[in-house]
């Protein structure tokens, strides 16, 4: 069965100064339509990577890629962009530093031709829990929760079918985390969102998703359901030392 | 009693801006010793402005003011640029909250580490690169010779924080502002950097302010929290009884975060009260 994001065989290489980085090694999923897929992992363990291949921003192999049953073609149409809108890990890079948060919302709708833009911005801003006060602010005037929730709101502002989410909430505070995650958890109910979310908390992960990837060193070592997470039912050791370690620091193994 | 690493009187920060003066940082009173001062807080609650005023990194048109800001014996709030120098990078150091943003993005990161230990310590190049390269592979970078030669961009998240870390603790200061320095991390490797934090608070007698949104981590690293709000301090208490917080944002903070063992369909969120900024 074919599913909303299909993804068979990833393969994604970097080179640069004579060096080659394998940072994908042939990894396999399917998201259904309606569905949130997690993925956690080590860090550097190519995460990211299978993000930026399925939105076609990274140069990829794959015996397929599709979304919607489409292949991912590396320039995308207009249509394309607004069917998958992605959140990037980090914040401050993705926002253009000489655009006020409403230019940076602004934007999306002009190239996609909506109407009522003020009414749009006023909304999305809203939704994520920033204030007029906010609206007409550089990045470097916002603190660092407040930019991701600019990120957030540009992704949310065009009603896309998919998200891509990579560390949405790292730089939010719980509260705020709380309104975000329950905001994305509206509009999948409403909308048949399909998500892929990566994120280190395992905690933020399970709670939104369904089915949860386990990444390292550029392969998926273990696919498992939420309630498996929560409940022991890890089968591989990596997987079984991440959810130990999400318990917190113990002084204990630090004095050794 | 020994006289406090730190101690801060009246700490406010205020940025004039078109549709009036945002007030980011008001009257923050406390002291820190050789010890791990957690900070947590809503988003733009001044958490970062409070680090940078105490850096003096506070961009213009900034205005920061205070009755009294002594580090080990000497008053930052006279200080001038040549002193800040002295001090920055040396005896005060910050790892900030958008790493790849700190990072000089046209440098190799080896170069970058390099430098910091040659601007601060008294040791040869070659001896530069090997703390360099030691402290990557401190901080679990799997190869650190390969990400030595690489740029920011060539870095995953997690990596290009934990080479910031690296690039902060090289030259070993006596105070650490640590904002968000883990939260691009794995729990794995989180845990790692925070042993490395953790060994040089109990053996170097280093201070450390440990900026953080993980409750989880706060309560189990920190010896004492500050919660922030609308650019105060609400309340001061030592971690261990942060679950037992008393001030009802604490309280709505702590019942916000999702739980691996609790699942829940609807997270709670706070409802903010005005009167917690009286
Ligand atoms: N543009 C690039 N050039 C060279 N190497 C790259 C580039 N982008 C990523 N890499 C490398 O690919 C690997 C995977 O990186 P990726 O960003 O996908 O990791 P990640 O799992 O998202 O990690 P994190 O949790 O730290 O964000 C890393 O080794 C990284 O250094
Ligand atoms: N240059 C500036 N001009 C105007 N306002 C600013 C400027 N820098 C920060 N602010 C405002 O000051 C307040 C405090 O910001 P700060 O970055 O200290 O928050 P924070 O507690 O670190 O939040 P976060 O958890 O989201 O990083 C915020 O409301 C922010 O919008
Ligand atoms: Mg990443
Ligand atoms: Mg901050």
């Amino acid at each position: 069965m074919a599913g909303m994001i299909d993804v068979q065989d990833l393969r994604v290489s970097f080179h640069a100064d004579g060096r080659s980085v394998h940072a994908v090694r042939g990894v396999s999923f399917s998201v259904a339509e309606g569905e949130s897929f997690g993925i956690v992992g080590e860090s550097g363990s190519g995460k990211s990577t299978v993000l930026k291949a399925i939105a076609g921003l990274v140069a990829s192999e794959s015996s397929t890629l599709a979304v919607h049953g489409r292949p991912i073609a590396q320039r995308r149409t207009k249509a394309d962009r607004r069917q998958l809108q992605f959140v990037f890990q980090d914040p401050y890079a993705s926002l253009h530093p000489r655009q006020t948060a409403d230019q940076i919302l602004r934007e999306p709708l002009i190239i996609h031709g909506l109407d009522r833009h003020d009414a749009r911005i006023a909304a999305a801003l809203d939704e994520v829990g920033l204030k007029p006060e906010h609206r007409f602010r550089y990045p470097h005037q916002l603190s660092g929760g407040q930019r991701q929730r600019v990120a957030i709101a540009r992704a949310l502002i065009l009603r896309p079918p998919i998200l891509l989410l990579d560390e949405p909430t790292s730089a939010l505070d719980v509260s705020v985390q709380a309104e975000i995650l329950n905001l994305i958890a509206r509009l999948k109910q409403a909308n048949r969102l399909t998500i892929i979310l990566v994120s280190h908390d395992l905690g933020v992960v399970a709670h939104l998703c369904n089915r949860i990837a386990i990444m390292q060193a550029g392969k998926l070592v273990e696919v498992l359901t939420a309630e498996e997470l929560r409940n022991g039912g890890a089968r591989e050791a990596y997987t079984r030392e991440l959810v130990e370690a999400s318990r917190g620091f113990t002084r204990a193994v630090a004095a050794l | 009693m020994t006289a406090p690493l730190l101690s801060v009187e009246n700490l406010s920060v205020s940025y004039p801006g078109r549709s009036g003066v945002t007030k980011a940082l008001r009257e923050a009173s406390f002291t820190l010793g050789h010890e791990r001062l957690g900070v947590v807080g809503e988003s733009g609650s001044g958490k970062s402005t409070m680090g940078r005023a105490l850096l003096g990194l506070i961009p213009k048109p900034g205005v920061v003011t205070a009755s009294r800001m002594d580090f080990d014996g000497q008053s930052l709030l006279g200080a001038s640029d040549a002193d800040w120098q002295k001090l920055r990078g040396r005896r005060l150091s910050m790892i900030m909250q958008d790493p790849k943003y700190s990072l000089n993005p046209v440098r190799r990161i080896g170069d970058q580490i390099v430098e910091t230990c040659l601007l601060h310590l008294d040791i040869s190049r070659r001896e530069a690169e090997r703390r360099a390269l030691d402290m990557l592979e401190a901080v679990k970078i799997r190869q650190p010779d390969a990400v030595f030669q690489q740029y920011p961009h060539q870095l995953s998240g997690g990596m290009g924080q934990r080479a910031m870390i690296a690039m902060m603790l090289v030259a070993e200061p006596d105070l650490l502002i640590a904002d968000e320095p883990t939260s691009a991390l794995d729990v794995t490797v989180q845990n790692e950097v925070l042993r490395i934090l953790d060994d040089l608070v109990r053996n170097r007698g280093m201070g450390l302010i440990f900026i953080s949104h993980n409750l989880n981590i706060v309560s189990s690293f920190c010896d004492r929290v500050l919660i922030m709000y609308g650019g105060r301090i609400l309340e001061q208490i030592s971690a261990r009884d942060l679950g037992a917080a008393r001030h009802p944002y604490t309280r709505a903070l702590l019942a916000a975060a999702p739980s691996l063992d609790a699942p829940r369909a609807t997270l709670a969120t706070v409802t903010r009260d005005p009167a917690w900024l009286e």
